[in-house]
């Protein structure tokens, strides 16, 4: 396994780019810790699977430079660079059967028979088709297929690193749960660097210990999971992350009080906000009590999802989302409160903080 | 309204659709949810006239249809692909329904932006569909769904395709465009979040048979079997199998749950109980809770709450907790069940007391 290194990274489909529109990928300076399990997290045509076929190879970046543990690797072809990789539909050979394709990148690399079989049988057991390793691929389902995908990444042990492209978008609701947690398990076993590229935020959040959240060929937040879902970065963070995702309000702001139309928040901090533009107020919708007290709100919508509700209602003109408990019932004339500890302030869409003059 | 009759549908041999009986009303929004391969576009395909049953009939507003090809039926259909025509402008892939059926220009003029402003598409008219995002092109499939003006519209898996944010937006408005044009709206996922957050009334489908159909949110809370209960769980249902033994089921280790006092009269048997993530709590929710101790495997954090999983006995169970938790795996720790959340089948898998779950 590696550390890799992404040294002034850019990226332009195009010949002579030159204005940051140009690039699918602008300037990256990131580094992939020898171990880390990274998630590359955002919409389509955010620059994630550019950035992930610059890691792998696939594509060679058109400025800056790849280490893998120091070594300049950016010249490197994917085999050179020994880089497992698991796609978003299934890539196996159907006239094989599922042992012979779980066996074939290692009997490739010259792996003695032995090892062969000992490894295989891990992951067939892993990816629970024991019942079927003498069957040809041919026959299987959808989502067998693409289990066998994922033990053919998970077969070699002397990879630089995994690289995962969605890879769990053809599988079933119950059997994505049982394939993140045996990710997530071998990925404490064998310490392998791994990096998974999806715009599902759940998938993003378990899996990995950072999360990288790009936009529009940015990246706009690293963080672990509870960083990003606590103190988003920019508000494009707090609305991919969270589902619903973050209520973010427009308000003025005096010392430790916003104020939203009619009302004034208390903050639990006075940022620095004031003479910076556009000033925005973010508060999940986890973070908002309903109650008899508070700022009084009409109810457009009760959502009842089974183990929450999601109330919509309209504060001083704005819309915003609620939780509501799965017991708790919802008074006639509601009211809401914000939590303090889930209120953040933004300046033109950036975070600010308590103390003068900084971001956080 | 639109009835399936007792139908059944073989393909050589094999056994796609069993026995289905199934009535839809005008302007209601109907969701088909089950694993892939369940049966879901199998019966849409019998339900637009594209397949004939093997046995049994559809009636449409009275009438048997069960002969009738699609081409006379007045069907719309959205696919998971998105499907237009690529030479044509959003505005003309949207008018060509109506310029088929021979409407006159000002009608497929009103139409056609009446349709595009529903689904926020009225800045796109002028463009061709490739050059859209994923979301825009559904909207456009959409939108030429609705100008039918067709009394069935049918939808398979139609937002698979789309990124997770796109996907929570249209979801969101989807209920409101079906409400406004009076259509039989039938909906396909494999997502029991999705058939939630749509609400209506859901069939839950397995193996080619309707397991329960009634309103979404009561097949959800009150599910007649375990197959119901486990294909609208997500995090997967926790069950386990257990002994009666006078007022309690006894758990392995000699825990005991007592029995619900509403079916106290069963008899000592093995039954099996299930139970939502979120009803297994780190915390005493009440003095009637049972606590059990059970081994950690795997934390997955999504920012706000953890997905504990975790071994008990033979069973796998998944926790959904509140707050970000950290557990060395192997960890044992002790969680709550409250007897009042449990649902309870006998050897036959059936609900035992579906009834006495009001909210559970």
């Amino acid at each position: 396994m590696a550390r890799i290194d992404l040294d002034h990274v850019r990226h332009a489909y195009g010949p002579n780019p030159s204005r940051p529109e140009d690039f699918a990928l602008r300037e990256v300076n990131q580094v992939f810790e020898d171990g880390g399990a990274y998630a590359l997290l955002g919409p389509s045509g955010c620059g994630k699977t550019t950035l992930l076929n610059i890691i792998s190879g696939l594509l060679h970046p058109s400025h800056g430079r790849l280490l893998f543990n120091g070594d300049d690797a950016t010249e490197l072809s994917t085999q050179g660079r020994n880089i497992a990789q698991v796609f978003q539909f299934p890539v196996i050979y159907d006239t094989m059967t599922v042992y012979d394709n779980l066996a074939f990148p290692l009997r490739n690399r010259g792996v003695a028979e032995p090892d062969v079989d000992r490894k295989v049988r891990e992951i067939i057991k892993m990816i629970d088709l024991e019942d079927w390793s003498k069957r040809k691929a041919r026959g299987l389902t959808a989502d067998q297929k693409q289990k066998i995908s994922l033990g053919r990444g998970l077969v070699r042990s002397d990879v630089n690193a995994i690289l995962f492209d969605e890879p769990l978008t053809v599988i079933d609701p119950h059997m994505k749960w049982v394939l993140r947690s045996q990710l997530k398990q071998l990925h404490r076993q064998f310490g392998y660097t791994m990096v998974y590229v999806t715009h599902d935020q759940t998938e993003a959040l378990t899996f990995a210990d950072t999360v990288v959240v790009m936009h529009d060929g940015q990246i706009v937040q690293i963080g672990t999971p509870a960083e990003l879902f606590e103190r988003p970065k920019h508000t494009f963070v707090g609305y991919f992350i969270g589902s619903p995702g973050m209520n973010v309000l427009p308000v003025t702001v005096e010392g430790r009080k916003a104020r939203l139309g009619e009302q004034t928040i208390e903050l639990p901090v006075a940022p620095s906000a004031e003479g910076q533009g556009k000033v925005e107020l973010g508060i999940r919708p986890e973070y908002i009590r309903i109650g008899a007290l508070g700022m009084p709100v009409k109810v457009r919508k009760v959502e009842d999802i089974g183990r929450h509700k999601v109330l919509r209602a309209s504060l001083e003109g704005q819309e915003i989302a609620a939780i509501v408990g799965e017991d708790e019932s919802i008074p006639e004339n509601p009211r809401v409160r914000f939590d303090p500890a889930g209120i953040n302030i933004y300046a033109n869409s950036w975070r600010v903080d308590g103390e003068p003059g900084r971001r956080v | 309204m639109l009835e399936l009759r007792n139908v059944s549908k073989t393909v050589g041999g094999v056994d796609h659709i069993r026995d289905v009986s199934l009535t839809l009303q005008h302007g209601s929004l109907n969701v088909l949810l089950g694993p892939t391969l369940s049966g879901k576009t199998s019966i849409m395909r019998l339900m637009a006239g594209l397949d004939k049953p093997t046995s049994g009939s559809v009636w449409f507003d009275g009438v048997d249809v069960t002969g009738v090809p699609v081409q006379k039926r007045n069907v719309a259909m959205v696919y998971q692909q998105f499907i237009n025509y690529p030479a044509m402008t959003v505005y003309e892939n949207i008018a060509s329904p109506l310029r088929v059926a021979g409407a006159d220009a000002a009608k497929i003029d009103r139409e056609v932006r009446q349709a595009a402003s529903l689904l926020n598409l009225t800045p796109f008219l002028e463009r061709t569909p490739l050059n859209l995002s994923g979301g825009q092109q559904q909207r456009t499939a959409l939108a030429r769904a609705i100008v039918k003006n067709a009394k069935l519209v049918l939808l398979d898996e139609p937002l698979a395709n789309l990124d997770y944010k796109l996907r929570e937006e249209l979801r969101a408005e989807l209920p409101r465009i079906f409400a406004a044009t009076g259509a039989i709206f039938v909906y396909a996922t494999t997502e029991p979040h999705e058939a939630l957050l749509l609400g209506g009334n859901t069939a839950t489908l397995s193996q080619g048979a309707v397991t329960q159909f009634g309103a979404t949110i009561e097949v959800f809370r009150k599910p007649q079997d375990l197959i119901t209960a486990r294909t609208f769980s997500d995090p997967p249902l926790n069950t386990i199998a257990l002994d009666k033994a006078g007022k309690d089921f006894v758990l392995e280790g000699g825990v005991r749950i007592p029995v619900p006092a509403e079916i106290g009269g069963i008899p000592d048997a093995n039954y099996t109980i299930g139970f939502h993530p979120h009803h297994l709590s780190l915390k005493r929710p009440n003095a009637q809770a049972v606590a059990v101790s059970a081994k950690v495997l795997v934390t997955e954090i999504t920012g706000s709450e953890s997905f504990v999983h975790l071994a008990f006995a033979d069973a796998r169970w998944v926790m959904l907790a509140h707050g970000i938790l950290t557990f060395e795996p192997d960890e044992m720790v002790e969680v709550f069940i409250d007897p009042r959340n449990i649902l309870v089948f006998d050897g036959f898998g059936n609900a035992l007391g579906a009834d006495r779950r009001l909210a559970a």
